[in-house]
């Protein structure tokens, strides 16, 4: 397989959310704002790309038996990096994704990629599909984010889009909205892709 | 055993350079943490003081208010701000327990005459477009001016004189309730919180 063909199957054939489904507690909790997707999204991939690098480089060298364990230490490392960073240089954001920034360790799209490609493929591969997968989350992210801030709060990334008569949709804020929007974005996509097939 | 002890060491070699890693990243990031913390927190007493030229955030006096569940004690923090090194006003954060979803905080900030400067929202988790209205500049400027004697501390739901929220009645009634038991602990305590440490 091709570099090309690894990093752009993750962002729309193999795309983490919209066709596996992967990472969905992140994506449903932070995605109140496009920008709040945008840098939860950044912050995944900036983990993922180092992780399976990382995996990558000492696959022969892990014991299969100890893989998960290894994989886990490996990517907390990297998410305690970006917390420790954010908070340092982007403090805003920091405090916008609050918990969710932890709970990185804990998307299963990172250690599904570590498992599923990293240990089992070369460091410049790895990394590309970390890269793919990543951007492909990021772009879900902001979508779904986007959607729920246009027509939750009339604004996208801060800027007021309809004015100020407009009444926001508060659902969309909320938790139920992010079920709401992600169930539509996904139909529509099967949608198209039923009727190009 | 000699897979075990493999596994040991693979497993601890590992460990050993994402603490080295992490203890780097630490070291480097201390300061600018540190820093941006002290930013916010000056932020924040900048939004309810008067101008000041000292530095609130260390001109401060520490007073025991209560102790929690366990025992421990509950202390308040009263910052002072000075301009020409007069006192012109004194901030502190109250938290108010009994927001729509957890705990409110709270910066007061009031004048020595014990009258409300201005209050800011530090943090909250109120409903987002109901609860959240409380950081509203409208609704924070209802607090201006109020001292313990010339208003009802109550919302008007309850007979009081402060405005509620439509459709948002327990956010503002905790935060009314807050600033209120705030300002009584500092009528109750004017003295110590003015004399203590005395001028920097």
């Amino acid at each position: 397989m091709s570099l090309v063909k690894i990093f752009s199957k993750g962002i729309w054939k193999e795309n983490a959310v919209f066709k596996l489904l992967l990472g969905m507690c992140p994506l449903l909790a932070v995605t109140t704002s496009a920008e709040n997707g945008l840098g939860m999204g950044l912050a995944s991939t900036f983990v993922l790309v180092c992780s399976n690098t990382v995996v990558a480089i000492l696959r022969k060298l892990i014991p299969p038996k100890v893989r998960i364990p290894a994989f886990i230490i490996i990517i907390a490392t990297f998410v305690t990096v970006v917390q420790l960073c954010m908070e340092a240089w982007i403090y805003g954001l920091y405090q916008a994704l609050g918990i969710f920034i932890p709970l990185i360790v804990v998307n299963c799209l990172i250690l599904g990629r570590a498992e599923a490609f990293a240990s089992k493929r070369p460091v410049l591969d790895s990394a590309v599909d970390g890269l793919g997968m990543g951007l492909g989350f990021t772009l879900a992210l902001f979508i779904l984010g986007s959607v729920r801030e246009i027509f939750g709060a009339g604004e996208l990334l801060g800027f007021s889009l309809f004015g100020a008569a407009y009444q926001p949709v508060l659902l969309m804020i909320l938790p139920p909205g992010a079920f709401i929007s992600l169930g539509l974005l996904l139909a529509i996509m099967n949608r198209f892709e039923a009727a190009k097939s | 055993m000699k897979e075990m002890s493999r596994l040991l060491i693979t497993l601890t070699l590992i460990a050993a350079c994402a603490g080295l890693l992490l203890s780097l990243v630490e070291s480097a990031t201390r300061e600018p943490i540190k820093e941006q913390r002290r930013l916010q927190m000056l932020k924040a007493l900048s939004a309810v003081l008067p101008e000041f030229d000292n530095s609130p955030d260390t001109d401060i006096v520490t007073l025991q208010k209560g102790v929690d569940k366990k025992g421990a004690p509950v202390e308040v923090v009263f910052y002072r701000a000075r301009k020409a090194d007069q006192l012109v006003g004194t901030a502190f954060k109250v938290i108010a327990p009994d927001g729509y979803t957890g705990n409110i905080e709270i910066m007061v900030g009031v004048d020595p005459e014990q009258q409300v400067n201005a209050i800011e929202i530090l943090a909250h988790a109120e409903t987002p477009g109901l609860g959240s209205k409380i950081e509203e500049r409208w609704f924070k400027d209802l607090f201006k001016g109020k001292n313990l004697d010339n208003v009802d501390w109550r919302v008007k739901k309850d007979g009081g004189e402060f405005e509620q929220i439509t459709g948002a009645t327990i956010s503002p009634r905790a935060i009314v309730g807050a600033v209120k038991k705030g300002l009584e602990f500092y009528r109750d305590n004017k003295a110590k919180i003015l004399a203590e440490g005395g001028q920097q």
